[in-house]
């Protein structure tokens, strides 16, 4: 190879480099830019304004012996864990029964979909009414005889992650579903072909060989269900403000409280921080496993 | 079709520049939307169109809690509003300082404001350097209890005159199918709810140490403890209160389904909406009849800098009108609040505001803990209430360690 076609290598495809330039520009300006002044800024006292005053790791210190935080981690652990469980298999189930080549699929299959057009501020208020004692699900089931039946969620400190779980999932499931419908067809009918041939169970099928065929979906829902998870706010604040009390408090919430009701900016840089670090930690090590490996194969 | 188009464009065209320079419109943000104050913040929309020009009405619903971080991401982002509310106080303090709010003085000189303002801590709390950069418009205190007289009568027993009497009330009312106390679940009526406590319970100097002067160890002591034990007995009572606004729970006291609601004199608004009459159909007790003391906090208008120089001097008139008597009458009538201005006569005054007025004259206040401590150290303080009211496994021992420690910490 000659020294002079180097620089060729730099001019191919010219146009196409051109018009990334602007969305590599937005990318590391807004996103790792505006992520490194946020770590920045999390180590000084900024109140309503950013200000340049160092005080080291104080604001960490305060934000991990703060209650709300710790509750809102709890929480968040235990609505990401169920989200990703239960999508995963709500999701898979219905796009396996949807699969059975049954009547009206279409119908079936915007019904089940139709729950993501709503913004999780009205999924919030929905089920914020269904859950209520007064008026939802309690009171039908009373009504019909069952005197004692109790089903308040929202209003029992222990419980409500749970009641915002089931928002949550009643809005989300139905994408899953098509992901995993869409993944399914894409599998080949000569290998059904060949397993009904060879005499296999049809769930037999679905959990050995169409599974791990449908990797590449089940990375993609993965991705999507786990940047729900993270950046869940909008549903708790519409479905539960955070309570009863603080027992429904999510980090997001934290995040936005303090920087901007109570003014304290710093604490709120800190607390987006250490999100962005529990981020990085699940998708490091993935992201390695998954697009490293490839270069050895 | 096309010539009359071009008509109309042009007539538009001329048009514009004529009514611009007529009415110069002010976008004022507030949060005033239940009944009473919309129908408060009505009266000064009413009296600056009255001068010519016009009041855009930019309602922020929610609460302060809600609208404040739009109204503050507005005026840093670059896109300021004519004026906006703010509860004086600390609130503010830091778009002052970095100068984006407009320096009332001038008005304040032509206007006496100085002499007119009391009690005088108002308008301190708007000074910076010796400068006034806010319209305190009205004083609302905090330390007030609703009873409603439908409750008690239906429960068999006599209107409590003071905290103690209320609590001992308490299972008469549950026994009648009652609820005690109807409380609110935000955060902000939690505390507020406490500190009313502190001050009634505990008396003016130990709130003030504890919340000006910080005191630690008093906040960790026995008197402090005493209101922590109020306000255990209050949690209790309300137990059964299962409403987010303020406002729902006035309207639980208003209908006679609770006895009592511990809430500031803005409730008051609402009593009247309902066309309830004080003393006949409710009663209220400041400083919750133990120690009558309020709070002198309340809320104050903002101007933040603009480019416009009509705008601005629209901006000077509204500031100027808000401080005058007739709309200082007119809007605290139906807020509920009182006047900021000593020399206003409140004749058609109801009972509890002439309640307060007496209070006020003879000098019985403290400060609002907006002006005393951060929105920080404040927020802090309102999580920590709002878990306390709402799960009763926080002893009240642990809550007041809890308290002591936020205000060692506190600035």
């Amino acid at each position: 190879m000659s020294a002079g076609k180097r620089p060729v290598q730099l001019w191919r495809n010219l146009s196409a480099k051109i018009a990334a330039i602007p969305m590599i520009l937005t990318a590391l300006v807004i996103f790792v830019g505006c992520s490194l002044w946020t770590v920045f800024y999390s180590f000084t006292n900024s109140k309503l304004l950013p200000k340049v005053k160092f005080v080291g790791l104080n604001q960490y210190e305060r934000l991990w012996s703060t209650n709300r935080w710790l509750i809102s981690i709890e929480n968040l652990v235990i609505y990401g864990i169920c989200t990703l469980i239960f999508s995963l298999l709500i999701g898979f189930l219905l796009a396996a029964l949807l699969d059975q080549k049954i009547r009206f699929e279409n119908t079936f299959r915007s019904i089940l979909l139709y729950p993501f057009a709503l913004s999780f501020i009205v999924t919030g208020l929905v089920w914020q009414w269904v859950l209520n004692p007064q008026f939802g699900i309690q009171k039908i089931i009373r009504d019909l005889g069952f005197e004692n039946f109790a089903f308040d969620p929202l209003y029992n400190p222990d419980i409500v992650i749970y009641g915002v779980l089931i928002a949550g999932l009643w809005q989300g499931t139905g994408l899953i579903m098509c992901l995993m419908l869409a993944g399914i067809r894409g599998i080949d009918q000569e290998i059904w072909k060949a397993a009904r041939i060879d005499g296999i169970q049809t769930w037999k099928t679905y959990v050995f060989i169409v599974i791990p065929m449908m990797r590449p979906v089940f990375i993609t829902s993965l991705v999507i269900i786990a940047s729900g998870i993270v950046r869940v706010y909008d549903l708790v604040v519409a479905q539960t403000g955070g309570g009863p009390g603080i027992a429904s408090e999510v980090p997001a919430k934290y995040v936005y409280d303090y920087m901007f009701q109570n003014q304290n900016l710093g604490q709120g840089f800190a607390a987006s921080t250490m999100m962005l670090l529990t981020v990085a930690i699940v998708i490091v090590p993935w992201a390695y496993l998954e697009f490293g490996s490839k270069k050895h194969v | 079709m096309r010539i009359r188009t071009r008509f109309a464009a042009f007539a538009a065209c001329l048009a514009l520049p004529f009514t611009a320079a007529q009415a110069v419109e002010l976008e004022v943000t507030h949060w005033w939307t239940s009944g009473g104050e919309a129908a408060a913040v009505a009266e000064f929309a009413k009296a600056f169109n009255a001068t010519g020009n016009k009041w855009v009405d930019g309602a922020i619903a929610g609460s302060g809690g809600t609208a404040r971080p739009i109204m503050i991401s507005r005026i840093t982002g670059g896109d300021p509003m004519a004026a906006t509310q703010f509860n004086h106080g600390r609130q503010a303090e830091e778009l002052v300082e970095a100068g984006l709010m407009r320096d009332l003085t001038a008005e304040a000189k032509a206007g006496n404001w100085a002499n007119l303002v009391h009690p005088k801590s108002l308008l301190d709390a708007c000074t910076l350097d010796g400068k006034i950069y806010c319209v305190p418009v009205n004083i609302h205190s905090w330390q007030w209890i609703w009873l409603s007289h439908k409750a008690f009568k239906d429960a068999g027993i006599a209107v409590p005159t003071n905290w103690d009497e209320f609590v001992a009330a308490g299972p008469a009312l549950e026994k009648a199918g009652k609820i005690p106390l109807a409380m609110g679940q935000q955060s902000w009526q939690s505390s507020g709810a406490f500190n009313v406590l502190m001050v009634s319970i505990a008396g003016p100097d130990i709130y003030s140490r504890v919340y000006k002067d910080k005191d630690a160890e008093l906040a960790a002591g026995p008197e402090v403890a005493k209101v922590f034990k109020a306000a255990d007995d209050a949690r209790r009572l309300a137990a059964k209160s299962k409403v987010q606004d303020w406002n729902q729970a006035t309207n639980m006291v208003i209908t006679g389904q609770a006895g009592g609601q511990i809430m500031g004199d803005w409730a008051q608004g609402e009593f009247q909406v309902a066309n309830q009459v004080a003393g006949k159909d409710y009663t209220c007790l400041p400083g919750l009849g133990v120690n009558e003391v309020i709070s002198t906090g309340g809320d104050a208008f903002y101007f933040p800098k603009l480019d416009d120089a009509a705008k601005t001097k629209a901006q000077g008139q509204l500031a100027s009108l808000m401080m005058t008597k007739e709309v200082q009458v007119n809007f605290n009538l139906k807020k509920g609040s009182l006047p900021v201005r000593g020399d206003v006569d409140l004749a058609s005054a109801n009972d509890c505001m002439k309640k307060g007025l007496g209070i006020l004259a003879k000098g019985n206040i403290v400060a609002d803990v907006n002006q005393l401590m951060s929105p920080d150290s404040l927020g802090q303080v309102n999580d920590l209430f709002v878990e306390f009211f709402n799960n009763p496994s926080i002893t009240k021992e642990d809550a007041q360690k809890q308290f002591a420690d936020i205000v060692e910490d506190a600035d």
